[in-house]
């Protein structure tokens, strides 16, 4: 059927074709010029994550700084760039790319918009194991990200396991998902409640989300990490969007649904897990990218575009944090939800106006 | 004769559910730290004489199973309701947003208000609940369409996703919030009593109501905005009034006994696998199962850790969440 409606349109040069021709242009340079645009806010957040603040930085100063040159009369500078400001800014960056990426893919996958692994059980379950590390182990550092990155990877296994069989496998995902979730946070809870009060702090800080352990070994850790994925959802990623338009549809052109989806749901899970690890779960960063950036292309799906969301989000939330909330040190969890849920709104709003 | 034969499968249903009631409602009064033997109860029951110590444990379990009853019918409907109208499977009071409304006012009501009282959380998070639903509901209806189900869900998580973040910031900042915060969260029904019933029983009751007269509209609501406005629904209106009785039913029940997650959303699943999708039967059956659940949970709750007791809110969770997983496992189409 699909075959003869493409033979029908085949003679091209008519005024109606031309304007087809028009309008499919535009819907393929749109995307380009909204990554674009995205990539360029993401070098501009992390120039003013680095170069702006409660202690600026020129950029000329920066560049002498970054090819291991010292600032005369500032000595102090080169520590609080390259020891502070600049890993919390990258780690920033790659922990975001990691969280927008993996819930712009659970997302179009599962074609829920509220499918992120904040609210299916991938985050609350590296909260878990961080709760249990600190509360039982005393753990902190690389053993409570171990700790995170285990029970993630655990319970997103256990997820998948739940999940497999008949019928429509991403639904009962979804309420696996949920169900481990709630599981996951009323232990949490529990835990929360029974200990003493600065265990609890540090705990709600770990599930908020925090930058403060920023140093170049995370960073290291985290970039081989997400080298390694992100070419295998680059690989994946059209297969995923012909998985996301309708699974039989899929199948019909020759696809191995099942394949596609678990592989696209074992690297969210991944990205989810390795991203939660190096910083905690930074709340709803994972939720908001995907929708903020499929409002920006006007219905679109892009992993790419949400990942850059994701790590816009993060980096300016966490520049936000550090300098202009009294008190310092709060974990930059704390504005991402803050920050990325107007956004979504107002997108949302935008779009109702514009009639789309 | 099938339909005959559906028919009598649900009356069977429902019959069993109103027994596992009677019976989570008897264990209810039966079994806690002193336990109370049946002919004990019995001899309360029928006005013989019971031992002052007894009587006392009877009357205060009597007041708990109650509340228990209260708080997760009221729970398990709003959860229904939710699902309903904004036809996801996710919906729960939870995702759109009433129990990260509640948290944080009652946050803000510790830090500038220095509230401690039970009371003051309850009516902090009753204000917090039901505004923040005014306000989901308001900017996901502003465009030509209104409140559609996809940009209630998303509106309802972006404001969640923001309070939670609010809320985090003062948790951190002020730890006596944190400690008042960590204990509320979990939801209990432990210092229930009859005061603190009555101005709430009238709103829940309002609510369900509103969600059991609604039933068939959100039957049509199911066929789609446009198939529903064709068979005469003023979609626009229905949904906006059955949001009202979702948002009294869950402010609610969440002013009484904290944010108790999951129930909302697990019971109309659970029950769905039963007797299907027809909401007039569902609204009613998930009253009775969400009543259930939550005083069975309560029950055991008691008696699991002894001395210590586990909230309902924690034991609800990781009592249901299994059963979830099998019943969703059971189902072979495993459609939402």
């Amino acid at each position: 059927m699909a075959a003869r409606v493409l033979e029908t349109s085949a003679p091209a040069l008519s005024a109606p074709a031309l304007e087809v021709q028009r309008l499919r242009k535009r819907l393929v340079k749109r995307p380009r010029t909204v990554v674009l645009g995205l990539l360029a806010l993401l070098v501009a957040a992390l120039l003013i994550r680095v170069l702006l603040g409660s202690y600026t930085v020129t950029f000329p100063d920066f560049l002498t700084i970054l090819q291991g040159g010292t600032i005369e009369g500032a000595r102090g500078a080169r520590f609080i760039v390259m020891e502070d400001k600049l890993p919390r800014a990258v780690l920033g960056a790659l922990v975001g790319l990691a969280f927008g990426c993996s819930g712009a893919i659970f997302q179009l996958l599962l074609r829920n918009p509220l499918a992120s692994p904040d609210i299916l059980g991938i985050s609350s379950g590296a909260s878990l194991g961080a709760v249990i590390g600190i509360v039982f182990f005393g753990a902190t550092g690389f053993v409570l990200s171990g700790f995170a990155v285990a029970f993630a990877l655990c319970l997103g296994l256990i997820i998948m396991a739940l999940a497999r069989g008949s019928g429509s496998v991403g639904n009962r995902f979804v309420l696996m998902g949920i169900g481990i979730a709630e599981l996951s946070g009323a232990i949490i809870n529990y835990m929360l409640a029974r200990i003493d009060i600065s265990s609890a702090r540090s705990a709600v800080v770990w599930i908020t989300g925090s930058l403060a352990p920023a140093n170049w070994n995370r960073i290291e850790i985290v970039l081989v990490i997400l080298l390694l994925v992100f070419p295998l959802v680059a690989l994946i990623h059209i297969n995923l969007h012909a998985v996301s338009v309708g699974e039989e549809l899929a199948h019909g052109l020759g696809l191995n649904v099942p394949a596609t989806r678990w592989s696209s749901i074992s690297l969210a899970v991944v990205l989810a897990a390795v991203g939660t690890a190096a910083a905690g779960p930074i709340a709803f960063v994972a939720f908001v990218s995907g929708p903020i950036a499929r409002r920006l292309l006007g219905g679109r799906h892009s992993l790419l575009a949400s990942a850059l969301v994701g790590a816009i989000i993060v980096v300016l939330a966490d520049f936000i944090t550090a300098n202009y909330i009294p008190g310092g040190d709060l974990p930059v969890g704390v504005l991402t939800g803050a920050l990325g849920a107007p956004v979504l709104i107002w997108l949302l709003i935008q779009s109702q106006k514009e009639g789309r | 004769m099938g339909s005959s034969l559906r028919r009598h499968r649900k009356v069977t249903v429902a019959v069993l559910l109103l027994a596992l009631l009677l019976l989570a409602t008897l264990l209810s009064f039966l079994l806690g730290t002193r336990p109370i033997a049946p002919a004990t109860f019995w001899n309360y029951l029928t006005g013989t004489d019971v031992s002052g110590m007894d009587r006392a444990v009877i009357d205060q379990r009597a007041v708990r199973t109650l509340w228990a009853v209260t708080v997760g019918a009221s729970l398990a409907i709003a959860g229904t309701g939710m699902q309903g109208v904004t036809r996801n499977p996710l919906g729960d009071p939870g995702i759109l947003g009433l129990n990260a409304g509640a948290a944080f006012a009652v946050v803000v009501g510790i830090v500038f208000f220095g509230l401690s009282s039970p009371a003051g959380f309850a009516a902090l998070a009753f204000v917090g609940a039901t505004v923040t639903a005014v306000v989901v509901y308001a900017v996901a209806a502003i465009g030509r369409d209104g409140a559609t189900p996809v940009k209630l869900a998303l509106m309802g998580a972006a404001v969640s996703a923001g309070l939670l973040s609010l809320t985090s910031a003062f948790l951190l900042r002020y730890n006596d919030a944190l400690d008042s915060l960590r204990k509320w969260r979990q939801g209990t029904i432990a210092g229930a009593n009859m005061e603190d019933y009555f101005p709430g029983i009238f709103l829940l009751v309002a609510g369900a109501l509103i969600l059991l007269l609604g039933a068939q509209s959100i039957n049509n609501f199911a066929l789609g905005d446009d198939m529903a406005a064709s068979l005469g629904e003023n979609v626009a209106l229905k949904r906006l009034v059955m949001f009202v009785g979702i948002a009294l039913l869950a402010g609610t029940a969440t002013s009484m006994a904290g944010p108790i997650a999951f129930l909302g959303l697990m019971v109309p699943h659970a029950l769905r696998a039963l007797v299907g999708p027809d909401y007039r039967l569902l609204v009613p059956l998930s009253g009775i199962l969400g009543a259930t659940v939550l005083t069975l949970s309560d029950t055991v709750g008691r008696i699991v850790l002894p001395p210590e007791e586990v909230p309902v809110g924690v034991t609800m969770v990781v009592l249901g969440v299994p059963v979830f997983i099998f019943l969703i496992r059971s189902r072979k189409t495993g459609d939402l």
